[in-house]
């Protein structure tokens, strides 16, 4: 952002050469871009309105030609409704995906920064071998091992409960990744070095100079890795068979195999889904955008 | 750290061998040297000990049973050798027919996606009011989970009621039924893929493009360099390696595409992905060998052709990009 209002002190004072205001005109925006820009923001932004409307509505009201366009009445009553739907299960769904979800974010970002600290400031053999196995392990889909994994849930009787869904993901590659990236920079040697001639620690290294300085990354791991996890579909789908103990997204999948399709219902669940990520984006949308910059530039 | 200065023994006292391991400033070789050898490989631990567990033993039992009969149903395992993947690749219509659906969604999805997200940084890369308004916007989408999206836009393609067939009825078009039509299917749920991703991709692109150093455009627009020219003779090239990124990742996101098609449809049957399974994706059909025909060793072989799948598209993904932007 700051790049491209940044312009070169140098600039000699008074009337500039006419090439360089030609040279500086390509970074203007033109009628084109910002038609181009607000339709792009429209298409984005309609879905999102869309939800509030058809949940805000009768479920008559929201199957009616001409289709709906201006919000109703009926949010509240939709959403209890969807709230209380015995198939469903949304309330409990909500619940185990806080649980889930929380104890992965927490989990990734303490042993994603242990890891990632190990890598970009110790040494030890096997690092880059050990660096490779965990870049190919995130190439590689779920789906491939699904069938063992899920014979091993049935083994140790987690099908149908949360640890199936929280135990293989409380670390993964691009935890450590994104961690070592980080701390590469954000933690200079010296200050290592003097924490050690100081007497510190591996372990008091990492909590006394390598936390404090992970902050920032640590945050944004979090905020991604919250937002992954609350947002899994597949894995769950296959081993939460059981509609009593849901995660919020198999509720959604069970509202939607409903016989009688009740769009009003459906989609005051698919707000109710969507709402604690909604909250985390309003508040930390800028982070996460740069989170995703950061990572773009870097990979 | 505070903490520490406290405990320290005072000046001369802490070097005494005879008293070890009571401060912390002063420990005793041999822990230091345990230290300093073993605590990397703990810190390391925890990711081996669950990809271990959780990812590389599955893989190589994925391998074993693709080699048998196995089935909860069955009450022996024989050893069938290749006999699944001779049967996958020579006798089964409708492992073929998914993967012509996954490809299909897959090119009909990430072409437009990665396009469209190419000229939204383009417009973000300029001088703009508004900038975080512009970015925060268009990403948002990713907020919202598969399922969410799958569900918003089976009700935007309804039969009836639906609002892409109102649109189509504003400019005169007769309506679709968007699930039995199979081109049809594919495009809507394109649409959903392409809806969630492109800001995403869009603001990869516009870090990688504020990468690139202005004076290259400025110097091309003193030649007299049009726009159209700068983007395609400077950008293009420079933002390579993130086009082969973004390509890889959209690779193997779209050919386990799963949720989308399969919310699509309501009802229980949906794995099959439409009366004539029209959008039966590979990762679909997978679940379904797995969970309603429970052929536990057919599966394995369909999970590892599907691997096989992505890895190999995202080779040729990969040469395909490094070719074409060298040629520039």
């Amino acid at each position: 952002m700051t790049t491209t209002t940044l312009r070169p002190p140098a600039r000699p004072a008074g009337r500039p050469p006419r090439d360089a205001h030609k040279a500086d005109r390509i970074w203007k925006a033109t009628p084109l871009t910002w038609v181009g820009l607000v339709f792009g923001v429209i298409l984005s932004l309609f879905p999102f309105y869309w939800m509030i409307v058809i949940a805000s509505r009768t479920n008559d009201a929201a199957n009616s030609w001409p289709p709906p366009f201006l919000p109703g009445g009926k949010l509240g009553e939709n959403i209890q409704r969807v709230l209380e739907n015995g198939d469903a299960n949304i309330v409990k769904g909500l619940m185990n995906s806080f649980l889930v979800s929380g104890t992965i974010t927490v989990a990734t970002v303490f042993f994603g920064s242990l890891a990632g600290f190990a890598f970009a400031k110790l040494r030890f053999r096997g690092k880059n071998a050990m660096l490779l196995i965990i870049l190919a392990s995130m190439m590689v889909p779920i789906q491939l091992g699904v069938l063992p994994l899920y014979i091993l849930m049935a083994k140790l009787e987690w099908l149908n409960t949360m640890p199936s869904v929280t135990v293989p993901f409380l670390i993964g590659g691009f935890g450590i990744f994104m961690m070592r990236q980080y701390a590469e920079q954000a933690v200079p040697n010296e200050l290592i070095e003097a924490a050690r001639v100081d007497g510190c620690s591996t372990w008091r290294v990492y909590w006394h100079v390598v936390v404090p300085a992970l902050r920032p990354a640590a945050a944004v791991l979090g905020l991604l890795t919250f937002m992954e996890q609350w947002n899994q579909f597949f894995w769950p789908f296959v081993v939460l068979a059981d509609p009593a103990n849901p995660t919020v997204q198999i509720s959604l999948r069970s509202l939607n195999t409903a016989y009688f399709a009740d769009n009003s219902q459906i989609f005051a669940g698919t707000l109710v889904a969507t709402l604690p990520l909604f909250v985390v984006f309003v508040l930390f949308g800028r982070q996460i955008i740069g989170g995703i910059m950061e990572g773009a530039v870097k990979s | 750290m505070s903490l520490d200065l406290h405990t320290t023994a005072p000046p001369g006292g802490g070097g005494d061998p005879a008293r070890p391991a009571r401060a912390t400033h002063r420990r005793p070789a041999s822990f230091t040297k345990l230290d300093l050898k073993f605590s990397p490989y703990l810190y390391v631990l925890p990711f081996f000990v669950i990809f271990a567990v959780f990812s590389a033993y599955p893989i190589v039992y994925t391998v074993w049973i693709a080699l048998t009969d196995r089935s909860p149903l069955n009450a022996t395992i024989s050893f069938v050798g290749l006999d699944n993947f001779v049967e996958l690749l020579t006798d089964d219509p409708q492992f073929w027919n998914a993967v012509v659906n996954t490809f299909g969604i897959f090119l009909l999805s990430t072409v437009p996606q990665l396009m469209l997200a190419l000229v939204l940084a383009n417009a973000l890369n300029r001088k703009l009011r508004a900038q975080t308004f512009f970015r925060m916007a268009i990403a948002m989408p990713i907020i919202t989970s598969t399922a969410v999206v799958a569900l918003i836009f089976s009700m935007i393609y309804a039969k009836e009621f639906g609002l892409a067939n109102w649109l189509l009825d504003l400019v005169g078009m007769d309506p679709i039924d968007w699930r039995a039509n199979r081109f049809a299917s594919w495009f809507a749920i394109s649409t959903m893929v392409d809806w969630r991703w492109v800001g995403y991709n869009a603001l990869i692109y516009l870090a990688a493009m504020q990468s690139i150093s202005k004076d290259m455009y400025e110097a091309a627009a003193l030649d007299g360099a049009s726009r159209r020219r700068q983007f395609w003779s400077i950008t293009i090239p420079q933002l390579r390696p993130t086009i082969i990124f973004t390509l890889i990742v959209s690779t193997i996101g779209g050919l386990q595409l799963f949720t989308e098609p399969l919310m699509f449809t309501s009802g229980a049957g949906a794995l099959s992905g439409g009366s004539e399974g029209q959008f039966q994706t590979i990762t679909m059909y997978l679940l379904d060998v797995m969970n309603t025909r429970f052929r536990w060793g057919y599966a394995g072989a369909v999970a590892l052709v599907l691997f096989l799948l992505i890895a190999l598209v995202s080779l040729v993904n990969y040469l395909l990009a490094r070719r074409i932007s060298s040629d520039k």
